[in-house]
């Protein structure tokens, strides 16, 4: 897919694909069109060209809610709560409308589904204005699950989290394929927690795809150093680390 | 209270309102009493959208295409209200389609829906103003005496019957406040009322979801253009339409509280008081002090008192036994920096 805006090319013919039950984690530095990405998958924006395929229907260009109906989910990088709602209410909200509109019962369950999965009260009263900054992230993924997706998309920009907090996190999503066998498209720029997690690994620069393939593969791809070299570096040297470790034991 | 405590509540304070006009028979104060529930009605309608940040000041139109289409119905096709209605009712909701779907789509909110129906307010009285073969003009304009079936023409000349009906009409405006307040589109308004592309990310249609409560707020104001217009049998441009009716619903939702069921109630008993007192009180001396009363009050309370004095007042009495909704502690927070 392409994403102009203006003379700017923000995504250039990106092409990838995610298998089902599969965690493909999506990386790059700022700007190198990952957001871009992930607002065409949800419908925030449309492509310039290009189509997108979910479960063989062309979802390219779709209204957002059409989108989350068709069975993907979505979080915000910054987390998006409905404060005049309570916890279990801005859950219930995702559960009845991202479902088709079924039933209030039905969305009542799928919010006491989703809010244990991501271990949150399911007290109905509970203020949303309680919750920290890891809170409003879990809070972020029941909403997401509550509409009952086939396909999530992670914006998990895991900055602003303690160590314990981006592992506990990372958890989470593996949890939740695990589990419940939903697709996982994470999109990130830090790439430690990430390539514990992940099944494969895409790297975006300038709008362009430079490597897709294994962790460890890519964590070693020269041009990938390069990317992050005086950026991130080191993460980058002890995610390749890592993923060596693991790929040898 | 408990629900069924409220319930109780409720039921005495209801059958104390349908007996009244039994007992106490002073014409004045029923004719206070059916101008209070009609604007009630009204307000009520308006805080449909209004509290949940659709600020409309359209409404002064949706409420004169009710009492306008229904009276030239009635006076050129002899068309009974009872067919007029609905038929007015039909048109003010295609208006507030016609008007909410382009906004809605394309993200108009804030300040700029509030100008694009402020100048549905103005285009409507402008309208009206300006077919004066038809309409009266700025004169008004009177529905034709009915010469037979009163029942059919929805004329009646006793106090206590359009009482009753003005009761009838505002408890149903309550009952679909509270109806609206219990759905899940409550829940999908609040969310759109924060953040609209969050409230999309979770599978909220945004533009139909509020189209759906405009439309049910225009066709409830309409109705009570309507009715208004077949208790006075005498309706202008002014009473009925136009800004000035339109800023007169925000004040008095505002006032009374626009999240509470009772809020726009209270809003009116406070406007309609003033209004008459002013009237008797000053006589012809005293034209458009209501106004004028209006804007310095209005000023005060969204300072002051943003929950309105219905609201306040429920929140000191619960305070101990639950914490107020968090977002009417924003608006608190956001009217008063500082505290």
């Amino acid at each position: 897919m392409v994403k102009r805006f203006g003379g700017f090319t923000a995504v250039n013919n990106v092409s990838f694909q995610v298998d089902q039950g599969e965690i493909l984690g999506l990386i790059g530095p700022n700007g190198s069109g990952k957001s871009t990405i992930f607002n065409m998958l949800s419908g925030t924006l449309a492509p310039t060209s290009g189509s997108i395929m979910f479960s063989g229907h062309e979802i390219a260009g779709l209204a957002p809610h059409r989108i989350i109906n068709s069975g993907i989910g979505r979080t915000f990088q910054i987390p998006r709560p409905f404060r005049r709602l309570s916890i279990f209410e801005n859950v219930a909200l995702a559960g009845f409308y991202g479902q088709g509109r079924h039933s209030r019962a039905k969305a009542e369950e799928a919010a006491e589904r989703s809010l244990a999965m991501v271990g949150l009260p399911t007290d109905r009263h509970a203020s949303v204005d309680g919750l920290g900054a890891a809170g409003l992230k879990k809070l972020e993924l029941a909403k997401a699950l509550a509409t009952a997706p086939k396909l999530l998309l992670a914006d998990e920009s895991l900055g602003g989290l303690d160590e314990a907090e981006m592992d506990q996190a990372a958890d989470m999503l593996r949890n939740i394929r695990d589990e419940l066998g939903i697709t996982i498209i994470w999109v990130e720029h830090i790439m430690g927690v990430l390539m514990r997690v992940v099944d494969r690994v895409m790297v975006l620069d300038h709008g362009e795809k430079i490597s897709e393939g294994l962790p460890s593969a890519v964590a070693g791809d020269p041009r990938v150093i390069e990317v992050y070299l005086g950026t991130d570096a080191e993460t980058t040297q002890a995610a390749a680390a890592e993923a060596r470790r693991r790929a040898g034991g | 209270m408990t629900g069924q405590g409220r319930l109780a509540a409720w039921g005495v304070g209801l059958a104390a309102l349908v007996a009244l006009p039994f007992v106490y028979r002073d014409p004045y104060h029923l004719h206070i009493l059916v101008l209070i529930l009609i604007w009630s009605f009204a307000y009520t309608s308006w805080s449909m959208m209004g509290r949940f940040g659709l600020v409309s000041l359209g409404h002064g139109g949706f409420m004169g295409i009710g009492a306008y289409v229904t009276a030239l119905l009635w006076n050129h096709a002899g068309l009974s209200p009872w067919i007029g209605i609905p038929i007015s009712m039909a048109a003010a909701g295609a208006l507030a389609l016609i008007v909410g779907y382009p906004c809605f789509r394309f993200r108009i909110t804030g300040h700029y829906f509030v100008l694009v129906t402020l100048a549905l307010s103005g285009i409507v009285l402008q309208v009206i103003t300006a077919t004066r073969d038809y309409t009266g003009g700025s004169l008004g304009y009177t529905p034709n005496r009915a010469s037979g079936n009163k029942l059919l023409a929805l004329q009646f000349d006793d106090k206590t019957t359009w009482y009753l009906i003005a009761l009838g009409v505002w408890l149903f405006g309550i009952v679909v406040w509270h109806w609206v307040d219990r759905s899940m589109a409550r829940y999908a308004l609040e969310a759109i009322s924060e953040d609209e592309d969050a409230a999309a990310a979770a599978g909220v249609d945004v533009t139909a979801e509020k189209l759906k409560i405009t439309l049910l707020s225009a066709l409830m104001t309409a109705l009570a253009g309507a009715i208004y217009c077949q208790y006075q049998m005498f309706i202008t441009p002014d009473t009925v339409s136009g800004i000035a009716v339109s800023l007169q619903m925000v004040f008095a939702a505002i006032v009374g509280g626009l999240f509470v069921s009772l809020g726009p109630t209270v809003g009116a008993i406070i406007t309609i008081l003033l209004a008459e007192t002013l009237r008797i009180g000053f006589g012809t001396k005293a034209v458009g002090w209501d106004n004028l009363v209006y804007g310095v009050l209005l000023v005060l309370f969204i300072i002051f008192l943003p929950k309105g004095i219905l609201g306040s007042l429920l929140d000191r009495l619960k305070l101990q036994r639950k914490v107020p909704r968090a977002h009417e502690q924003k608006a608190v927070q956001v009217a008063r920096p500082g505290t």
